[in-house]
């Protein structure tokens, strides 16, 4: 018998992994919910059919979501970070001792409940002192928060499902009123190669670039989102985050990663130009 | 007690079409196999449902089967006497109401905000308006209901009106004593007409104000398809048991299409099926979308979303509170402006935007998650945009001077204008800001400098002003010169 999860990668191209076998389904009142083992990537996250996280390749994605900005914007204080009921960001987070705050902000309770069981390891840093698990609409949580996070993550599903709205510019507004005067923004920024993908990504560039003074994006590598080129946005009010990355205090801090390092912070700003094109000639880039 | 789980022409079109008549009538795309393109984009059920009247589907214009059926169980879930299914607009249901009660020279007390369909009744008819002011909500800039007290003044002035026509709500929710203006009406042998266009979910919900029917009213135009949920066109004219149904269905007929249209039949049909066996949930639930909202725009500062507070037993007798209007005027907005940017920087399309307010409609449809789209995004607007506000237009009710008739009027001897030069004139053609539809001109009025004031105002802020002949509104029908009537 064999048995494989497929996921539409666009409308003619599918992906699939091999499956040792199911471990969990749930719908929830959001999403569907499914746990499966796997012999390529350990276990693996899908909500509504998509690849949220696996075991081999969620270092990429927490990495390059959380350690850019923290080189950047330096002795953070007070994280806001939208969805990731997973936990693989907070655990990041939680290795700076500068952090003394971090709002949880997940919509869908059983998310969290579903990663507790199935991904202890990941989800341990939740239970972290300093962290507080909200289970509320982020749109909603961040609206009621003024001059408050030195940086909010926005570490959400795809703009099709109950993550619409942090796809949103009232979303983007409320955030950078919520956000301290030199705050940063990162959020998963979808990816330039398949169509669907590449529309969602410009309309957020667009409507972060009209609320924001600063927007960048950058790329990692992530083997199991679609076209495996994934894209991060940087959002600030006017911290830059090349020229104002300081690589010395990163790297006095000790974080041992096993993707992210300050050279590689350089290099992952510079997209090919086919991103470049789409993301509007390149004006801000 | 009839069945209202029954739903007769949506059960007939679906024997129709379970029973493969072949089709030698009209329309000509025959289920849609005459037109791939268009059943492609509307698809096959659709298109095989767009069928003509015939006998085991009956007649619009003189049911006797399952349109016949269809209306008694309406009339019972209405609490009405009769309902007869509407298809050309809310708009011609009033005109139907309006055309029944007032024959030409016939007077009928009315408040001036009554929308254009009203107006538009009386030009075809003859009938004159008799206006009464409705109040004004000064810091709202927004006209409230009727007075009893002002029905009564107005009754007791032209005791030889046939009726009296009340909005049930206004399009902001507001209600006027409806109840107690009927008592006043038929006390003097008037009949009382009710503009529910805004107020079908008032025959359904909890805590809402009265219905038309249950206050009294003769006959009452329901728009089914605002909050009942029916395809857009749709409506119900109702009519209490003591009015005579078949000159109300010669009047219906004297203008309504001889070929109603069973896609918006059937969605009257099962639309007033799923009110009456859902509506108290529905409606709960459209009620707490809508508090819920009003409570969380009034925490963001600047904004007031105003609801039964305003209640005073007057001109706000009562309050919709399914209805989020916003007033927007002191974060130095003006409603329309606040519209245009919700819609263009936000992607959000809300109903209607005046120079004080805002009104987004909250329906059976809303999802939750929307709720805080909206909500945001004025949380945002309020942090970019807010201005002074001083220098913003304070709306005033503006007192119409009647001159003559608006039949007379509209078809009288009249000449093009420079807007701007017509001040003291007497207009012949509507002017409005649309929505809400309630015009600022009417045929037969007086172009007053302070009217004009208000146009160029409305249009310096983004209004869609309609109603001219003169599609840019430069030039406005006024009435020749010479030609002076009486009322």
């Amino acid at each position: 018998m064999e048995l494989w999860f497929t996921e539409n990668h666009s409308e003619n191209v599918r992906f699939s992994v091999r499956i040792d076998k199911p471990l969990y389904s749930e719908q929830s009142p959001y999403q569907r919910i499914d746990v499966f083992e796997t012999p390529e990537f350990g276990r693996m996250l899908t909500l509504d059919g998509y690849v949220m996280i696996t075991q081999k390749d969620e270092f990429i994605y927490h990495d390059m979501i959380v350690h850019v900005p923290m080189a950047v914007k330096k002795n953070v204080e007070k994280v806001l970070v939208i969805g990731a009921g997973d936990g693989g960001t907070i655990r990041e987070l939680c290795r700076y001792g500068s952090v003394k705050h971090i709002d949880l902000v997940e919509i869908d309770g059983a998310v969290i409940r579903v990663c507790r069981e199935f991904f202890p390891e990941m989800t341990a840093s939740l239970d972290d002192e300093r962290v507080t698990v909200n289970i509320e609409d982020g749109l909603r949580f961040v609206r009621h928060k003024k001059n408050e996070y030195d940086l909010i993550i926005v570490d959400s599903t795809d703009p099709f499902g109950p993550g619409e709205g942090l796809f949103t510019r009232e979303f983007y507004g409320n955030c950078y009123n919520a956000l301290t005067d030199d705050g940063v923004l990162v959020n998963q920024h979808e990816s330039a190669f398949y169509e669907n993908d590449a529309k969602a990504m410009c309309r957020a560039h667009e409507r972060l670039r009209s609320v924001f003074e600063v927007h960048r994006v950058y790329q990692a590598h992530i083997p199991t989102y679609a076209s495996g080129h994934w894209l991060f946005g940087f959002a600030s009010k006017g911290l830059d985050p090349i020229k104002d990355l300081d690589a010395e205090y990163w790297e006095s801090l000790g974080i041992k990663t096993r993707y992210y390092n300050t050279e590689l912070h350089r290099g992952c700003f510079a997209l090919p130009n086919y991103v470049i094109e789409r993301l509007g000639g390149g004006k801000e880039q | 007690m009839a069945d209202q789980t029954r739903a007769p022409i949506y059960e007939a079109l679906k024997k129709y079409r379970a029973d493969r008549i072949v089709p030698f009538d009209v329309p000509g795309h025959k289920m849609g196999r005459g037109n791939p393109e268009l059943t492609e984009f509307l698809g096959k059920n659709c298109m095989s449902a767009d069928v003509n009247s015939s006998k085991p589907l009956d007649n619009l214009c003189h049911p006797v089967s399952v349109i016949k059926e269809a209306e008694s169980l309406a009339a019972e879930a209405f609490g009405a006497g009769n309902a007869f299914l509407i298809v050309n607009g809310t708009t011609a249901a009033v005109q139907a109401m309006i055309l029944a009660a007032a024959k030409r020279g016939d007077k009928i007390i009315m408040p001036r905000n009554v929308h254009r369909s009203a107006i538009n009744a009386l030009i075809l008819s003859g009938a004159i308006p008799v206006y009464v002011n409705p109040e004004v909500n000064r810091e709202l800039g927004i006209p409230l209901g009727m007075t009893p007290e002002n029905v009564e003044d107005a009754i007791k002035r032209h005791p030889d009106a046939k009726a009296v026509f009340v909005n049930n709500p206004t399009y902001y929710g507001i209600c006027s004593d409806i109840k107690r203006i009927a008592e006043l009406a038929h006390a003097h042998g008037m009949l009382l007409l009710a503009d529910e266009a805004h107020g079908t979910h008032f025959y359904f919900g909890d805590g809402l104000p009265i219905s038309g029917m249950a206050a009294g009213a003769d006959m009452s135009a329901v728009s089914m398809h605002k909050s009942g949920g029916s395809l857009t066109q749709s409506s119900f004219l109702l009519t209490a048991a003591g009015v005579n149904e078949g000159y109300v269905r010669q009047i219906i007929n004297l203008m309504q299409t001889t070929s109603g249209s069973y896609l918006l039949m059937s969605s009257l049909d099962i639309s007033r099926r799923n009110l009456a066996l859902h509506g108290r949930e529905i409606f709960a639930k459209v009620r707490g979308y809508a508090e819920y909202m009003r409570s969380e725009i009034n925490d963001i500062g600047g904004y007031y979303a105003f609801s039964k507070e305003l209640c005073d037993g007057g001109a706000i007798y009562d309050f919709d509170v399914t209805k989020l209007s916003v007033h927007t005027r002191e974060i130095g907005l003006a409603g329309i402006e606040v519209y245009d940017i919700l819609r263009d920087r936000y992607g959000i399309q809300i109903e209607f935007g005046d120079i004080g307010n805002i009104l987004a409609y909250v329906s059976i449809g809303d999802r939750e998650l929307y709720l805080d789209r909206l909500i945001g995004a004025l949380n945002d607007i309020k942090r970019v945009c807010s201005k002074d506000k001083t220098g913003m237009l304070n709306v005033e009710y503006i007192d119409p001077v009647v001159r003559v008739s608006p039949q007379q009027a509209f078809y009288g001897s009249r000449i093009a204008v420079p807007v701007e030069k017509s001040a003291g004139r007497i207009c012949g053609e509507f002017v409005m800001c649309y929505p809400p539809g309630i015009p600022i001109l009417a045929p037969g009025e007086e172009i007053t400098p302070e009217i004009l004031d208000y146009i160029r105002y409305a249009g310096e802020k983004g209004c869609f002003l309609t109603g001219t002949q003169d599609l840019e509104i430069k030039y406005i029908m006024v009435m020749d010169e010479g030609q002076q009537f009486p009322v």
